[in-house]
């Protein structure tokens, strides 16, 4: 009897979520609603059971997700018993930030990298976990397991700690704190299988149905809400789409898709000859962006 | 699909290493097209390659790099073939970066090691096949790149060869293959060996997919590593953690490592359900049939073939840090699921890299190997770590900084350290207290030369000693005339010299006696070291805080004059550092205070500690 490639990942997330919860004061999860913090929870919820995960969820909301998304978190939360802390940029809030008047760059800086920033250090968290993976982008590559960051929350990649065999170094003195990415080795195919095979909730949109959008520069953007102001012309057309990644829905491209299962979206991905960040706006910003946002604090 | 391999890549910047895992990405059909488009323009942009594609730039991640040319940290890729999953941790090659490539291969079970065929087997290339070995990867391809560039020759080719085989009988490799390539035409890496009729072997990927790494432990003795105590409420009580060789079963006899307890398997949960039997590898929450004691850190083990604890070990040690590893200063130590005190004695030996010779070494400076018997504070479960990686390995952690600054690998325990029992007393501390009519304490001053911590300490003997408190003054200059006079000024002998110091005087308080150390002692960490040797409210640290120009001013011995002439190397605030104390018992500013009252406020101190 041997583990599975599958198990092995399993094992191994679960072996980091012990490290970490074992070796620090404030541990956080960082639930953004996506496949991947639902495999993270799923995750973490094993780790510990029959415990329940010995940390809140902490969910760094904009204000433009999908509104689904948004049901998904409440129904989740509600369903499993678990604390969720929602944290809005008070700034933003009172600025109304918003991609189309202030920029997607803007928007996003705003709303999540100085948001995030504010939870962590209103509520001392001194470990956050995120779903992370290290096959999403170029910068990601290089990102330790246990990600060590500055009182000013900054990433310093040229001066990383040295991660050998399993033996993660939790230690910060007070402000400082660690990322954990127990998602680090998964690559976007295993975690749908995982999501297959562990019959994990996913939200709705990851899955096709007809849906309003319009196509921006090239992109389907959808029309989750009467916020989005529509250009001269501009009229919302019904098509069967669905979502790769799930983020601030002004933001996030849909695909042209007919996969309405999580077998259907697999056998999608298998053939599929485009990455699941090409739909993400944000990573387009200019070269070396990821990493630049990374530096300044984004997840 | 479901068999994976992690391996690392060695090579230099132009070895051509991060085009051939570029290369491998791309046929293996794991690049989509938006990855493809933007190479395209990346390569046009930025690429070496004129109008081709630079298969370098899907690698090179970071703005930083692409700006350099070079790649400066361990990256991890993803890429999977009909027959196989792969992890390629791919690591630079330059010297400064040795660092990198231990990490990167702590976690691998094979290694591809580039060279350059137009520069042969370098002293680089000697290095990472030793730091492979030393990692204890059994499985190696060397990749003769560039083969291109000398006309695809067969007798460059075998010349390369039979020099890296004849290196390698010296390591401990199960398994070299030596394949011709250019990673840039695609010459052996997938396929393409038109251009090498003359070579029979397999191609690196295909090697890649056969290789058979095996010593997963599967077959070993029960070892579950404890990581965590499971009480959700007072009516379970469990034990999460790994399996890390062997496997457990339900009913299996255990035995408590280091404890000693024997229990058996009562059940192994997990959320799905119990398991009759948890595999190598697996993460699961064990519940033992008896209540015993075992926290995170302790071993469940085999009851008939537990593995032995031990807090004294030889061990390999790779140095991460730029400040040099200090025989003597206390660290911490990450080994297991257990952080505990650390310390290294002098190393027996530095290891060269290139040549393995043997050279010898007082400290271990940054990329630095050497040899060297090291101390745990409590005794730890361990194997060799060329038995099992995941209890012979530690990593080395900073106290002041928390950085990981050391790695760690054993080779076997001391056996001394089981017979040198610690002698109970029945005379002890409290009954010398009793006696004495006072507690024994370490006041320890610190401050830079010329401060006046040595006049101010001998003003407190004298009122001690007049109010009929046992005393003893420990000055600098006198120790190291005797105990320290073997030590001089670097770093590592201002470690030791206080090391020694610190045990003196814990010594003396054991005694009962109250220990006046006056010591320049510069650095916190040994401070810290000395206040750890001796119990709770036993220690009182003085800061006699005079700036260097007053003490420069001063100079009762003229040393500040001498060192600024250049007469004297390694001088405390001229060019060796002083630490200032961070939270001071007392602290006295000498150029407010005369010696008599500063000397009555260090006494009030110790009246505040309760010391009578």
């Amino acid at each position: 009897m041997t583990l599975d490639h599958l198990a092995r990942l399993e094992a191994d997330s679960i072996d980091i979520f012990r490290e970490a919860v074992a070796e620090s004061e404030r541990p956080v999860l960082l639930y953004s609603i996506g496949k991947d913090s639902s495999v993270l929870l799923h995750l973490a919820r094993k780790a510990f059971h029959p415990s329940r995960p010995p940390f809140p969820l902490l969910h760094v909301d904009t204000t433009w997700k999908f509104r689904e998304m948004i049901e998904f978190r409440d129904a989740t939360v509600a369903r499993l018993g678990l604390e969720l802390i929602v944290h809005r940029n008070p700034e933003c809030v009172a600025l109304g930030v918003n991609p189309f008047d202030h920029g997607s760059a803007r928007h996003t800086d705003l709303w999540k990298t100085q948001g995030l920033r504010q939870a962590l250090d209103e509520h001392r968290f001194d470990l956050a976990f995120g779903g992370a993976r290290r096959d999403e982008e170029a910068s990601r590559a290089k990102e330790r397991v246990f990600s060590f960051r500055t009182a000013s929350h900054r990433w310093d990649p040229k001066n990383q700690r040295p991660e050998l065999w399993r033996l993660y170094n939790a230690r910060v003195a007070p402000g400082e704190s660690i990322r954990v990415f127990p998602l680090s080795n998964w690559t976007e195919l295993d975690v749908w299988r995982y999501v297959d095979r562990e019959r994990i909730p996913v939200v709705p949109l990851y899955f096709a149905a007809e849906r309003p959008v319009v196509d921006r520069d090239g992109t389907l953007i959808m029309v989750d809400d009467g916020r989005m102001p529509l250009r001269d012309g501009e009229v919302p057309s019904r098509e069967v789409v669905r979502f790769r990644t799930l983020g601030c829905y002004p933001l996030t491209g849909a695909v042209r898709s007919a996969a309405a299962t999580v077998p259907e979206v697999i056998e999608e991905m298998r053939t599929a000859t485009t990455s699941e960040r090409q739909g993400r706006v944000i990573d387009h910003d200019g070269s070396g962006s990821m990493e630049r946002k990374k530096q300044e604090g984004y997840f | 699909m479901d068999d994976l391999l992690r391996f690392i890549t060695c090579g230099s910047v132009d070895d051509g290493k991060s085009t051939l895992i570029g290369r491998l990405l791309y046929e293996s059909k794991l690049l989509c097209s938006d990855h493809l488009a933007a190479l395209a323009v990346d390569s046009r942009r930025v690429g070496t390659r004129g109008d081709e594609l630079d298969f370098a730039l899907l690698v090179d991640g970071l703005a930083a790099e692409r700006e350099q040319g070079i790649t400066i940290d361990v990256a991890y890729r993803f890429f999977a073939t009909g027959a196989r999953l792969f992890i390629a941790a791919d690591t630079p090659g330059h010297e400064q970066y040795t660092r990198n490539m231990v990490t990167g291969a702590s976690t691998a079970d094979a290694a591809v090691i580039l060279l350059d065929a137009r520069k042969g087997v370098l002293s680089q290339t000697r290095r990472h096949a030793h730091l492979v070995s030393l990692l204890g990867i059994r499985y190696v391809a060397l990749a003769v790149n560039k083969l291109d560039l000398v006309g695809y020759s067969r007798e460059v080719f075998d010349s390369i060869s039979a020099e890296f085989a004849e290196f390698a009988t010296e390591l401990e490799f199960d398994e070299v293959t030596c394949v011709p390539m250019s990673a840039a035409d695609g010459v052996n890496v997938v396929g393409g060996g038109e251009l090498t009729p003359w070579y029979e072997g397999k191609t690196l990927l295909r090697w890649l997919e056969s290789v058979e790494v095996g010593g997963t432990g599967a077959d070993d003795p029960a070892r579950f590593l404890v990581q965590w105590v499971n009480r959700p409420d007072a009516d379970f009580r469990g034990f999460s953690g790994r399996v890390l060789r062997g496997r457990l079963r339900a009913g299996d006899r255990v035995r408590v490592v280091p404890g000693g307890q024997l229990s058996s398997v009562d059940r192994i949960v997990t959320m799905g359900g119990d398991l009759a039997e948890a595999p190598t590898g697996s993460s699961v929450t064990v519940v033992l049939a008896d209540e015993v004691d075992v926290s995170r850190g302790d071993v469940l083990a085999a009851a008939g073939d537990p593995p032995e604890a031990a807090n004294a070990f030889q061990a390999h040690l790779v140095w991460l840090a730029d400040d040099d590893l200090l025989p003597g200063r206390h660290y911490l130590a990450k080994v297991g699921a257990r952080t505990t005190g650390f310390t290294a004695d002098p190393p027996k030996y530095r290891v060269e890299i290139d040549s393995r010779r043997r050279a010898p070494a007082k400290v271990l400076r940054c990329n630095e190997i050497g040899v060297a018997n090291v101390h745990f504070d409590v005794p730890v479960p361990y194997e060799r770590y060329r038995v099992n990686r995941d209890l012979g390995s530690f990593v080395v952690l900073d106290r002041m900084t928390n950085a990981t600054v050391g790695a760690g690998m054993i080779d076997f325990a001391l056996r001394r350290s089981a017979n040198v029992r610690r002698q109970r007393l029945t005379v002890d501390k409290r009954a010398r207290a009793e006696r004495n009519g006072h507690r024994p304490c370490v006041v320890w001053f610190t401050g830079l030369s010329g401060s006046g911590k040595s006049t101010i300490a001998d003003l407190v003997e004298r009122i001690l000693h007049a109010e009929g408190r046992n005393t003893f003054l420990l000055d600098g200059d006198n120790v190291r005339n005797g105990l320290n006079r073997d030590l001089g000024f670097t770093d590592a002998d201002r470690v030791e010299n206080i090391r020694r110091i610190a045990e003196v005087a814990a010594l003396m308080v054991d005694a009962g006696l109250i220990v006046l150390v006056s010591f320049i002692s510069p650095f916190r960490t040994e401070r810290a070291l000395a206040r750890d040797l001796v119990a709770e409210g036993e220690f009182c640290e003085v800061f006699v805080d005079t700036p260097l120009a007053v003490a420069e001013q001063r100079d009762p011995k003229g040393l500040y004059a001498k060192a600024r002439r250049g007469e004297l190397a390694n001088f405390t605030g001229i060019d060796s550092p002083y630490e200032p104390p961070e939270s001071p018992d007392v602290r006295l500013d000498t150029t407010a205070l005369t010696p008599v009252e500063a000397a009555r406020a260090v006494v009030a101190g110790l009246r505040g500690l309760d010391v009578w």
